[in-house]
């Protein structure tokens, strides 16, 4: 075992290049190269999580965007509305003023037209009776050959008339 | 021929000095460059390479770079599930550790001696893992006394020890503690020892066999060779997983050091 059979003459060799090279390697490989390395991962990883970050502010802020904005319509809308229900009310107030005033114009003429018959109906009374009295005068004065005077002939008509 | 060469499944494991350099010495102490300093060298240049290739710091990665992210955020999560947010400032130690055995173990695999090359698996030398067993170990002691001073010595005494196996528990945990560094170094010695011998040893089958003869060539040769390639399998799978127990077990101890029980 050479390991053994060789350990007088070689220890010292190998502890010395064993010591010389690993020194090497940990000072040159493990404390100069290792911790940039390491350093490039975390760089990355605190990349990665900014980026996500940054990502999940943005649609925060879409969010809120949103929500204003849903506010802001709900809310044009609702005077939207408001302004047609006045529309209508002013309309429905103003169709209905109109409405009176044509009824009231209508009742006017109405009530005109109703005096006017009934003074058409008092006129052609008047003459009825104008006419029956000078015809009854003329039957007496014909058949009877008597004269009667006009004024007692339309009492006399007048009474007649109206009974019946 | 290859019925003369007779084939030592240990002799892969040893050390031979290159380019002439069997002398050179500090103060007494030889520091020849061998074929296992060679090797750490490929391992740590491969490693650099490797990890230089993820160093473009795109935003979105590509193949090469979200590969070496995957590892050192593996090394992340491991200590920060097993010590906690304490654990972070260990990645460097751990990872490189980590990376480190696990290309030894997986270069030391290589097929090389097809073109004629020897990969040397230096992770099956037990000076080699002992001493990262070591560093880690004093890791675990020197954060451990400067962070909780003497109290670190509760370790010894869990939580619900009951007062009459006083005398006991902390003998018992003394001796659990201080076999840490062994069994850190030897597991990773072992392992990677025995599966180079095993193949080496059924290699050795094949060749032998098959130089007896055809016959014995198809009925020892082939079943061999092909346990040879699932062995191969298990040990690229025995590379991985050590290096991770390592770096495992490197980490649990040192969530005692930094937190205690």
């Amino acid at each position: 075992m050479p390991q053994i059979a060789q350990l007088a003459e070689t220890y010292s060799s190998q502890i010395f290049w064993l010591l010389i090279i690993f020194g090497l390697v940990f000072f040159i490989v493990g404390r100069g190269m290792v911790p940039k390395v390491m350093d490039t991962v975390a760089q990355r990883d605190r990349q990665i999580s900014d980026d996500l970050a940054a990502a999940q502010a943005a649609r925060d802020a879409a969010d809120e965007q949103e929500a204003a904005w849903r506010k802001r319509e709900s809310e044009n809308r609702a005077e939207a509305q408001a302004l047609v229900a006045q529309a209508k009310a002013e309309a429905a107030a103003k169709t209905e003023k109109k409405l009176a005033t044509a009824q009231k114009k209508v009742d006017a003429r109405l009530t005109e037209a109703e005096e006017r018959i009934s003074a058409a109906r008092s006129a052609a009374t008047a003459e009825i009776e104008a006419v029956a009295s000078e015809a009854a005068q003329d039957i007496i004065t014909r058949l009877a050959g008597v004269k009667v005077t006009k004024t007692s002939i339309s009492a006399a008509v007048k009474k007649a008339l109206a009974n019946g | 021929m290859a019925a003369e060469a007779k084939v030592d499944p240990m002799h892969q494991f040893t050390i031979e000095p290159l380019f002439g350099s069997g002398n050179w010495e500090i103060a007494g102490y030889n520091i020849a460059f061998t074929n296992s300093a060679l090797w750490m060298a490929i391992s740590a240049v491969a490693l650099w390479i490797f990890v230089a290739g993820g160093m473009k710091r795109q935003l979105v990665p590509g193949r090469w770079q979200m590969a070496v992210e995957t590892f050192t955020g593996f090394i992340d999560d491991l200590l920060a599930a097993n010590v906690g947010k304490a654990g972070k400032k260990y990645v460097p130690y751990i990872f490189s550790l980590f990376m480190f055995i696990l290309f030894a173990n997986m270069l030391g695999l290589l097929p090389l001696g097809v073109v004629g090359l020897h990969a040397f698996t230096f992770t099956s030398h037990f000076t080699v893992t002992g001493i990262l067993a070591i560093l880690s170990f004093s890791i675990v002691l020197i954060v451990g006394f400067w962070r909780h001073g003497l109290h670190f010595f509760s370790l010894f005494v869990p939580h619900g020890t009951p007062i009459w196996l006083l005398w006991l528990i902390p003998v018992i945990e003394l001796i659990s503690f201080l076999v840490r560094p062994f069994s850190l170094g030897l597991r990773l010695f072992v392992a990677m020892m025995a599966g180079h011998v095993l193949l080496e040893v059924l290699s050795s089958f094949v060749i032998d066999s098959s130089n007896a003869g055809a016959g014995w060539g198809v009925f020892i040769g082939i079943p061999s060779f092909i346990l040879m390639v699932a062995i191969c399998a298990l040990e690229v799978l025995v590379a991985g997983i050590q290096a991770y127990v390592f770096a495992l077990l490197t980490s649990l101890y040192i969530n005692d050091a930094e937190n205690l029980h």
